[in-house]
């Protein structure tokens, strides 16, 4: 993975101590808070509901031991003795302390992590694809892409003020496990018909209150024309997008309200301006950053079997194991989704085990999906058994990979400031709920906003939750059809809102009106699509 | 009534406007009148509370009460970790709130 060289770490080490004096000049009150807090920001830490938050970033997911093993020492040292893992394949922590926060990210950068652009109108963490690097599916590791575009962003004087936040996802496999169309720009990394490797362009999609997917406005953009074409996306935006109104600043509204061809041919037009103005970095660079993503040195021996003889670690390879590019390894991931648990939440202890197991087992890489759970991408099978009987023991077995229970769910009520309802709670009801009928419902993708915000992804739920305030009372609406994947689709609402029991009841009837349905082996998404929203709300309402 | 609400600076904990200081606990709160401004400016000035707010709560037999669930649940803790809430070791503690 990418190391710091000597500018990186001059450049974070920097930060710190110039958050450090800010921090001491709050604390002296010669800033106020109105002051205070775009700096603040800047770096990460928010006023949340009940103390201070800190979002940490984790670059396109990608964590090696020593910074997860770094993350679970804060938990205990900083905070209540937990992190929670984002949609943003970050982490958050909810009890942090504003004097003790310069050390803490002091602590980070020694492991070469920041808070840097995790707030803020900026581009912000670049996602990508959990299993790069491992995929059997891959075209190539998308990582150095996102790496690139991370050096690119990280401080970008025209880009640290933008209408409002901006996030970038990149990918380079046939599967989009990145919900790649539902970000302000999603790069998939193609190649043409002349064998040539470029990036495609979808730009314009996000979820929020206005959920958009994506058009594709480029086709190929040449690998040494990158990052032209990103600042030029980047600058129709800012010259263009809205500041008067923030519910209609992200680029999704202006992308929508220009239309995809006027807007293309803007960016196009400042594209043909820009490569006059050589900003492109050499591809030596790119060479330079793809020299950090070397594949691990794979045991070419490694044995291609498994001994499935027990019946629980059969049910986790089969639920939460991938193929790998390797013969001889597979790509497993760690739910942090236990049944009653909290989505995403893990102990400073679950992180350290995680980081041994990372070592040991995983050629010291782990990954963070956006789905909350962690990857270890790299694990030869036949050291699965192993793994998994240390991660049951740990609490971290559950085999339910993009099942009902692997629930994406936003902190909600519980720990945001900006959430209408509760989130978490629900997704405990429902986790426990239909624990014994996960299995006969097969991949069914469920997510939980607290607020139109939609951090909990409920747009592009194959079952999506929205918290409400209805006149003080917690409020739940229900959406079916969201799909993030390669056949992105947003939910729609089935129809008035339910009460915290009664949403957990309605989700019942969808489900069976799903297996009633159900030809073959067709996942609850394929039902809905083919026979509509009718027999639902028939049964949901009744 | 009308409660005062904020957090504290250093910490970020919330705190209650108990008439004289800022109290962790919201059964201290007190009813503030038309004050609020007065005692919000000042109290924030002195950096004795951070993002302070005015809010509506009832007082009853059984304390001070938030009117919004989200101040009720910023009064005792996140309703999903009791261990983390004011009063971890009574399970009733969070009956009001929600």
């Amino acid at each position: 993975m990418y190391k710091y060289d000597t500018y990186d770490q001059a450049m974070v080490d920097t930060r710190v101590e110039e958050f450090r004096d800010q921090v001491k000049r709050r604390l002296e009150g010669h800033l106020s808070e109105d002051q205070f807090k775009p700096l603040r920001l800047q770096n990460g830490l928010y006023l949340q509901l009940h103390a201070y938050m800190l979002r940490v970033a984790i670059p396109y997911g990608t964590l090696n031991s020593a910074q997860m093993r770094v993350l679970g020492d804060i938990a205990d040292k900083y905070d209540r003795g937990y992190g929670h893992f984002t949609t943003r394949q970050n982490i958050q922590y909810n009890w942090i302390q504003l004097d003790q926060t310069p050390d803490l990210l002091a602590e980070l950068a020694k492991v070469e992590m920041h808070a840097i652009q995790t707030s803020g109108n900026c581009i912000r963490n670049i996602s990508s694809d959990q299993y790069a690097g491992a995929a059997a599916d891959e075209l190539v590791d998308p990582r150095p892409y996102a790496e690139l575009l991370r050096q690119w962003s990280s401080f970008h004087p025209e880009f640290l003020v933008l209408p409002r936040k901006f996030k970038i996802a990149v990918i380079a496999s046939e599967t989009d496990r990145a919900a790649m169309k539902l970000h302000d720009i999603g790069i998939r990394i193609v190649k043409n018909a002349a064998g040539e490797i470029g990036a495609a362009f979808y730009v314009g999609g996000g979820m929020g209150r206005t959920p958009m997917i994506a058009p594709l406005i480029r086709e190929f953009v040449p690998l040494d024309q990158l990052i032209t074409y990103s600042e030029a996306c980047l600058r129709v935006y800012n010259r263009y997008g809205r500041r008067d109104n923030k519910y209609k600043a992200r680029i999704k509204i202006l992308v929508h309200e220009l239309g995809k061809d006027e807007y293309t041919r803007q960016v196009e037009e400042e594209f043909a301006h820009l490569l006059t103005q050589g900003i492109e970095p050499p591809l030596a660079e790119l060479e330079r950053i793809k020299a950090h993503f070397p594949d691990p040195a794979y045991d070419p021996a490694a044995p291609d079997t498994l001994d499935r003889s027990d019946p629980d670690f059969a049910l986790w390879v089969d639920r939460n194991c991938a193929a790998h590019k390797q013969p001889g390894y597979m790509i497993a991931t760690i739910s942090l989704k236990p049944v009653g648990g909290i989505p995403g939440d893990a102990t400073g202890e679950q992180m350290r085990l995680m980081a041994d197991l990372g070592r040991d087992y995983s050629f010291d890489e782990l990954r963070v999906t956006h789905a909350q759970n962690i990857v270890l991408p790299h694990v030869r099978k036949a050291d699965l058994y192993a793994l998994w009987q240390k991660l049951d023991a740990a609490g971290l077995g559950t085999a339910n990979l993009d099942r009902i229970g692997d629930i994406i769910a936003c902190p909600g009520l519980d720990y945001c400031s900006l959430a209408n309802a509760r989130s978490i709670p629900v997704a405990q009801k429902i986790s426990e709920r239909f624990a014994a009928k996960q299995a006969d419902l097969g991949e069914l993708k469920l997510k939980i906003s607290g607020c139109i915000n939609a951090c909990g992804h409920h747009h592009a739920g194959h079952i999506g939750i929205l918290g409400v305030d209805k006149k003080g009372t917690e409020n739940y609406q229900l959406l079916l059809g969201g799909c993030e994947g390669d056949d992105t689709s947003l939910g729609t609402i089935t129809g008035p809102g339910f009460s915290e029991d009664g949403i957990v009841d309605a989700i019942d009837k969808a489900t069976e009106v799903y297996l009633a349905h159900k030809q073959g082996d067709e996942r609850f998404l394929d039902t809905y699509r083919r026979v509509g929203m009718a027999p639902f709300k028939e049964a949901i309402y009744e | 009534m009308k409660i005062l609400t904020g957090n504290d600076l250093k910490s970020g904990a919330v705190t209650w406007w108990d008439g004289v200081q800022w109290s962790l606990h919201v059964e201290d709160a007190v009813d503030v009148g038309d004050h609020a401004d007065t005692i919000l400016a000042r109290e924030q000035a002195a950096l004795r509370v951070n993002a302070a707010y005015a809010i509506d709560a009832v007082k009853d037999e059984q304390g001070v009460r938030p009117a919004h669930i989200k101040d009720r649940i910023r009064a005792l803790g996140p309703t999903v970790r009791p261990d983390l809430t004011l009063k971890p070791a009574d399970p009733a503690a969070g009956d009001w709130v929600i």
